[in-house]
C-alpha cells in the first residue's frame, strides 16, 4: 500500500470523524475464536488519551466525507469547501488490523457521509465489518454507524458483524432538526434504531434457546445529541436522552459540545467556546439517572429547567431538598446514602461494608475517601452531632465554593463567570 | 527458642508463601520476612533461610483463597508492589484472615486491610496502564516486540490477557528494569531473559530489527493521534493525568523517530 495516500487519507477520514464523541468498546461478548486476531471481552481499554483528555481506544475514522446532504452543524457538509477523500474497503481493513495488532486500539469506529444513497453507504460499511469477521478473523471491536435512512436488511446484517451500533440523533428537539437538518426526517433516525432494538431482543429470546444463535451488536447501540447549537434547554436534552434510554434501550447517550464548524446564523459563530462545563453536568446527570437512582424529574423540571453550572446536580438537588438531611451514615438505606454530595457510589459501598463491624466516625469516613467537604454538611456519624443545622441552601453551597476547587473552576472561570 | 525470628526467603511469591507457611506451622514469632538479596538479620533475632517449596505454598495458596477470593488477590497483587516492609504487612493481614470469622477484606475502618487493598489496588492500575501502553513494533523475524519499565512487577498478571487477545502472531513483553520478559510463541507463554543490546530499547532512533513498513505504520499511527485531537477542547492537564510522562518514551504517538 501506498503509505503518502494512505496518511493523507487518514488526516482527512479521522479529523473528520473526531467530532463523534463515543469512544467506548465495552460491554461485548465476543472473545477470541480458533485462535485469531483479537478478544473484547473486557472492559475496554483506552491505549491513549488526546491532547484533549479523551480516551482513545478504537481507530475512529469516515470511510469517506462525501456526503450528499447539508447538515448545518457538520463539517462533512456538502456546502462545506473542503477536502474529500474516501477510503478503499481494504485499506480500513488493512489499518485496522495493523493498529490493533501494534496493541494501540481495540478495535474500528466506522462511520461515513452518505454518498449516493443511505443504503449504498450503509452495505460499504457492513462489507468491512464482514470482511474483517469473516476473512482477518478478527474479535476486536467494532463500532459501526447506523446510516439514517438505512435499510432494516442491512440493518439486520450490520449487527451480525458489528459489536456496537448507532445512530446520532445530534439535534434533541424536532424542530431543532427541521431548522438545522432539512434533508432528513426524524423517522431516518428511528427507523435503524428501531430495528437494531428489536432485532438485540430477538436474539437475546433465542439465545435462550439455541446457544448457537449468531450473536447480533452484543455491546447494544448508543446515540450521541449535539449540546449548545439549537437553544435547547438541558430539560430538552435530559428527557430525550430518557426517552432514548427508555424506548430504544440505548446503552449510551453521549453528550457533545457543539465545536463550531460553519459560519450560520442558525449556529454559535466560529470561535464561540465549546460548552465544555455544561457538557459535564449533563454527563453528572445522566449518571445520577442510570446509577444513583433518581428520576430525571428531580434534577430537570419546569422550575429548574437548566442545570445548575457552578454546583454539580447532585449537590444542587440537595440544596433544594434540605430537608431530606442529615442522613446518618450508620443506619441509612444505600439508596439514601447515594443521595449525599461528596460520596461516590464507590464510598457508598465501603461504607455498607465497613459499617458492618462498627459505628464510623469522621476518621473512617475520611479514610474510605468520602470528600468530607461537601458531605459534611449533609450528614452525621458516630462521635459528631449535626452541626450544620442552622445553615442556609445558600450559606451551605458558598461554604462548599469557597473550600473547593471543581474540577473546572480555573480552567473555565471565564466561562463560569459568565453565569455567575 | 521464643525470640523473633527473620524469615528469607527467595523473593518469589512461591517462597513468600512458603515462610508464611513455616511460621504457621512452627507457631514462630515473625520479626520479619526478608528477600535473601536484601536481608540483613535483626540485632535481636535469629534469621531463617526459607526453601520455596511449591506444595507448601499451594497449600498456603488455597487455604486463603477458601478463606477468601478476593484476599487471595489483593496479597498476590500487593506482593507484586515490591513495597518495602510489605512481607511482614502481608504476613499481619494473613494472620488476621484466619483469625477472624467475618470477611476481613470488607473491613475498611481496619489499617492493614485498607492499606494491603490500596497497595493492591495501585498494582491493578498498574497491570491496566501496561494493558494500554505496551506498544508492539514489528521485528523482520515476524515478532511483535515491545519494551515495558513498570513501577511494579506486573508481567505475571498482563500474560493472560496478551495471549488471549494476540493469539495468532508471536509476541514479546519486555520489562527493561527487571531484566526479564514474556514470550508467546503461538502456543504458550514462557519467561525469557534477553542481551539487551541497546537495539531493542526503544530509543527514539530507528533499529535495523524492525521492518521499514513497521516505521510507517508508527508514523500513521502518530498522525491519527494529532487528527483526532479536538484543538478547541485541548486540556493538557487532563492529558498527562491520564498518560504520565514517565511513560511517554515508550508510547510511540509520543516520541518523535528519527
Ligand atoms: S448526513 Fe451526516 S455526514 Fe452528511 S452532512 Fe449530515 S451529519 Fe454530516
Amino acid at each position: 500500500m501506498s503509505f503518502e495516500r494512505i496518511k493523507e487519507k487518514l488526516n482527512i477520514l479521522a479529523d473528520a470523524a473526531k467530532y463523534d464523541v463515543s469512544c467506548s468498546s465495552s460491554g461485548s461478548t465476543r472473545g477470541n475464536k480458533n485462535k485469531g486476531l483479537g478478544d473484547s471481552t473486557g472492559m475496554g481499554i483506552c491505549h491513549t488519551y488526546t491532547e484533549d483528555g479523551r480516551c482513545v481506544s478504537l481507530l475512529k475514522i469516515l470511510l469517506t466525507n462525501h456526503c450528499i446532504f447539508d447538515c448545518a452543524y457538520c463539517v462533512t457538509r456538502k456546502s462545506n469547501d473542503i477536502k474529500r477523500a474516501a477510503f478503499k474497503i481494504q485499506e480500513a481493513v488493512d489499518l485496522t488490523i495493523n493498529f490493533y495488532r501494534r496493541n494501540y486500539i481495540e478495535g474500528l469506529f466506522l462511520s461515513s457521509g452518505i454518498f449516493k444513497s443511505p443504503d449504498y453507504t450503509m452495505e460499504r460499511l457492513v462489507a468491512v465489518a464482514k470482511k474483517l469477521r469473516l476473512e482477518e478473523n478478527f474479535n476486536g471491536y467494532i463500532h459501526l454507524k447506523s446510516i439514517p435512512g438505512a435499510s432494516d436488511e442491512l440493518m439486520y446484517e450490520a449487527g451480525l458483524y458489528a459489536d456496537r451500533l448507532s445512530v446520532n440523533i445530534e439535534v434533541p428537539t424536532i424542530s431543532g432538526l427541521k431548522l438545522l437538518a432539512p434533508d432528513k426526517k426524524h423517522e431516518d433516525f428511528t427507523k435503524p434504531m428501531l430495528k437494531v432494538k428489536n432485532e438485540i431482543l430477538i436474539y437475546k429470546a433465542e439465545k435462550k434457546i439455541t446457544k448457537s444463535t449468531p450473536i447480533y451488536a452484543p455491546a447494544g447501540q448508543s446515540t450521541q445529541m449535539i449540546i449548545g447549537a439549537t437553544g435547547e434547554s438541558d430539560k430538552d436534552i435530559m428527557y430525550s436522552a430518557t426517552h432514548y434510554y427508555k424506548n430504544y434501550n440505548m446503552k449510551r447517550v453521549y453528550y457533545s459540545g457543539y465545536v463550531p464548524v460553519a459560519d450560520d446564523s442558525r449556529l454559535p459563530a466560529i470561535g464561540s467556546q465549546v460548552p465544555m462545563l455544561r457538557e459535564n453536568r449533563l454527563y453528572q446527570t445522566d449518571w445520577l439517572l442510570r446509577f444513583y437512582g433518581f428520576g430525571v424529574k428531580e434534577i430537570l423540571n419546569d422550575t429548574h429547567p437548566n442545570l445548575d453550572i457552578d454546583v454539580d446536580p447532585k449537590l444542587s438537588w440537595a440544596l433544594r431538598n434540605l430537608s431530606q438531611f442529615p442522613i446518618d451514615v450508620n443506619t441509612a438505606e444505600p439508596r439514601m446514602l447515594a443521595r449525599i454530595p461528596g460520596l461516590g457510589m464507590n464510598s457508598v459501598y465501603k461504607i455498607i461494608n465497613a459499617r458492618k463491624y462498627r459505628k464510623l466516625t469522621f476518621d473512617h469516613l475520611k479514610k474510605i475517601g468520602v470528600a468530607l467537604n461537601r458531605a459534611k454538611y449533609f450528614m452525621v456519624c458516630s462521635g459528631n452531632d449535626y452541626a450544620h443545622k442552622d445553615l442556609q441552601a445558600i450559606q451551605i453551597k458558598g461554604l462548599i465554593l469557597q473550600n473547593s476547587q471543581g474540577k473546572f473552576r480555573n480552567n473555565y472561570s471565564s466561562q463560569l463567570s459568565l453565569f455567575n | 527458642m521464643n525470640e523473633a525470628k527473620i524469615l528469607v526467603y527467595d523473593g518469589s511469591f512461591n517462597g513468600y508463601l512458603t515462610a508464611v507457611f513455616q511460621a504457621f506451622e512452627q507457631k514462630l514469632i515473625i520479626a520479619d520476612i526478608q528477600k535473601e538479596e536484601s536481608a540483613q538479620s535483626g540485632l535481636f533475632s535469629d534469621a531463617k533461610l526459607v526453601y520455596t517449596d511449591v506444595l507448601k505454598s499451594k497449600r498456603v495458596w488455597n487455604g486463603i483463597q477458601k478463606k477468601n477470593n478476593t484476599a487471595i488477590k489483593n496479597i498476590y497483587f500487593a506482593f507484586l508492589s515490591e513495597t518495602k516492609g510489605i512481607e511482614l504487612l502481608l504476613y499481619r493481614y494473613i494472620q488476621k484472615l484466619f483469625s477472624e470469622t467475618e470477611l476481613l477484606h470488607l473491613n475498611f475502618s481496619d489499617d492493614i486491610v485498607l492499606k494491603i487493598s490500596q497497595l493492591a489496588k495501585s498494582v491493578g492500575r498498574e497491570k491496566h496502564r501496561m494493558e494500554a501502553f505496551v506498544r508492539f513494533q514489528l521485528t523482520k523475524d515476524a515478532i511483535y516486540f515491545s519494551n515495558i519499565e513498570p513501577d511494579f512487577d506486573v508481567l505475571p498478571l498482563i500474560s493472560k490477557h496478551f495471549k488471549s487477545r494476540y493469539a495468532d502472531q508471536q509476541w514479546i513483553i519486555y520489562d527493561v528494569k527487571r531484566k526479564y520478559g514474556i514470550y508467546y510463541n503461538l502456543d504458550a507463554v514462557e519467561f525469557i531473559t534477553l542481551d539487551m543490546d541497546g537495539i531493542h530499547s526503544n530509543k527514539t532512533k530507528k533499529s535495523n530489527v524492525f521492518t521499514d513498513e513497521e516505521y510507517e505504520f508508527q508514523d500513521l499511527w502518530n498522525n491519527y493521534f494529532k487528527s483526532t485531537n479536538i484543538a478547541s477542547r485541548v486540556n493538557l492537564k487532563l492529558h498527562t493525568q491520564h498518560v504520565p510522562k514517565r511513560y511517554w518514551k515508550y508510547l510511540s504517538e509520543k516520541k518523535a523517530v528519527s
